[in-house]
């Protein structure tokens, strides 16, 4: 999966895997993506409670034979800092209506291991920070409904959309936090 | 000053005692919320080990001066890096407890109930952590083990101590919150294993049927355990009586609740059966018998020598489950709101069928926890 650092936490007992990833988690930054290795089973819920009370954000958890694969985003100050909101706003709710057009095209913008436990049926995944780059792969003819985990980065990759010359972009709000529709994994 | 382990016997003498501890619980919260030590005099914090990685000072003015500190975990390795810390932040001793909690969910204190009959004893076998309870009748070196857990050792060492051999071991019931030591412990002694024949209709290996009024015997002097049918909290439980003055209830009457019966699907069914046990079958026996149940609850339950026993009469009066004499509100009360199923409870049925064999370290995680086999 693509992330942003590796961290091999394999054959450790409790606490070094909790211990390593605060370690690591010092090397990249807000809004990065971690995958940490471990076979201590009791990893998994301590995981979810250290991100808890860091405020990072604990993304999931896959199983590949003996190895448990945990997956963490670092903490963004950025998404909690006030910035104007993107004026063109919808509900999860219009969105799941919206689903049954076909003209319509769902830009996930979360990270790749985000979008890989759970995204909605046919969404497009691009990254925040590669939308600059990749905008162009975008169907301009097509509305644009822009999701992430709150409604935060969609509304700055909204405002990133407008200044390429999309012009008809929505931002959902709250996004896939709140979100009751379909789902599929990658 | 220094860091110290604690063993699980050490832990559990402090707690059958009423000493002082406090304890220092760095597990996460839902796996505290779950379950805890407890005991008459012990203080508990919780605080999960992941919140002390910068540092252990915010701890220090919650730690009692006057009280001996003890830091538990999971497994162990958490609580040493915590109580290491603290050693130099508090400048005290300090303990962790070895193995953590799931070797203290495996400790087993065998405990002297009272003398019996012409010599003869009876011994509980206190599973503090888990709130298990077994007994071993030993009378003219012969011995009779019941409901007996999984690490058979603890009983096998008690044999060798007393000098005894193994003549019965007998399971009141198919158990669904921890796996029966019953079978091994007759495959290593040459004792009989018995299983009520009701509870047994899928067991895979050879029994020999508990039946209503058999009369097992240990020594010469004829201690008797008389088996006493009372289906409930599953279709096969039998109770047995000790030399007329103990009842022994497996999973039907607790000290301070009784028996649940939705742990084999089957609450519905069962329910009759259950009220007819506590409040006929019971109701009928010599009210000075002392109870002996296959669990407890709470440290209440205990007395100051680490004794779980009341007299049948006394629960009459005190136990909330043989005080509803209306027959649906007794239903309501043993069919809804029940709390969470044990761990595992459906493998540990397996397992105790001999369907499957899981290795001895998914044995342990299998019964992890509390063992909710009471209603309440």
């Amino acid at each position: 999966m693509n992330v942003n650092l590796v961290v091999d936490a394999k054959g450790l007992a409790c606490p070094m895997p909790i211990v390593k990833t605060k370690k690591a988690m010092d090397s990249i930054n807000a809004g990065e993506v971690m995958e940490v290795q471990a076979t201590d089973r009791g990893s998994l819920a301590d995981m979810k409670g250290w991100a808890k009370t860091t405020g990072h954000e604990y993304i999931g958890s896959k199983e590949e034979g003996e190895v448990l694969l945990h997956y963490v985003r670092k903490a963004n100050p950025e998404e909690v800092k006030e910035t104007k909101p993107y004026p063109k706003e919808m509900t999860n709710e219009k969105l799941e209506e919206a689903l049954e057009k076909d003209n319509i095209t769902i830009l996930d913008v979360r990270e790749p291991a985000e979008y890989s436990f759970s995204h909605i049926p046919g969404a497009v995944s691009i990254p925040l920070g590669e939308l600059e780059t990749r905008a162009g792969e975008l169907d301009d003819s097509k509305a644009i409904y822009v999701v992430c985990r709150t409604g935060n980065r969609s509304s700055m990759a909204a405002y990133t959309l407008e200044e390429k010359g999309f012009t008809n972009v929505q931002n959902v709000k709250p996004g896939m936090s709140g979100w009751n529709g379909p789902t599929e994994e990658k | 000053m220094s860091m110290k382990a604690m063993t699980a016997a050490e832990l559990a003498e402090i707690v059958i005692n009423q000493k002082d501890l406090f304890i220092l619980d760095v597990r996460n919260e839902d796996a505290f919320k779950d379950w805890q030590i407890e005991g008459k005099n012990v203080e508990i914090l919780n605080i999960p080990y992941f919140d002390l990685l910068e540092g252990v000072e915010s701890v220090l003015p919650r730690i009692p001066a006057d009280k001996p500190v003890i830091v538990v975990c999971a497994k162990e390795g958490s609580s040493k890096f915590v109580a290491e810390q603290l050693v130099e932040a508090a400048n005290r001793d300090v303990y962790y407890l070895e193995g953590g909690m799931k070797t203290w969910s495996e400790h087993v204190e065998p405990v002297k109930i009272g003398d019996l009959y012409d010599g003869g004893e009876l011994y509980q076998f206190v599973r503090i952590g888990k709130g298990c309870l077994s007994y071993m009748v030993v009378s003219g070196g012969e011995a009779i083990v019941i409901d007996p857990m999984r690490l058979t050792n603890v009983y096998t060492d008690f044999l060798k101590q007393k000098n005894a051999v193994l003549k019965y071991a007998v399971d009141t019931h198919l158990h669904a919150d921890h796996i029966s030591g019953g079978r091994i412990l007759a495959e290593k002694t040459g004792a009989a294993y018995y299983i009520p024949e009701d509870d047994a209709a899928e067991v895979t290996f050879s029994y020999k049927p508990l039946n209503n009024n058999d009369v097992l015997q240990a020594g010469k002097t004829e201690v008797a355990v008389q088996a006493l049918y009372s289906p409930g909290h599953t279709i096969g439980s039998t109770s047995l009586i000790v030399d007329n003055r103990y009842l022994l209830t497996g999973d039907i009457l607790f000290i301070d609740s009784i028996g649940r019966p939705d742990l084999a699907g089957k609450a519905e069914d069962w329910v009759g059966d259950l009220r007819e046990s506590l409040y006929v079958t019971y109701q009928a026996l010599n009210d000075d018998l002392l109870v002996l149940p296959a669990h407890f609850s709470k440290k209440e339950e205990m007395d100051d020598r680490g004794r779980v026993m009341e007299k049948l009469r006394v629960l009459y009066k005190e136990n909330a489950g043989l005080q509803v004499e209306d027959e649906e509100i007794f239903r309501k009360m043993v069919t809804e709101n029940l709390p969470l199923q044990p761990n595992a409870y459906e493998e540990i049925r397996q397992t105790n069928m001999g369907r499957v064999q899981p290795e001895p370290e998914e044995q342990t995680e299998m019964e992890i926890g509390p063992n909710r086999c009471a209603v309440s």
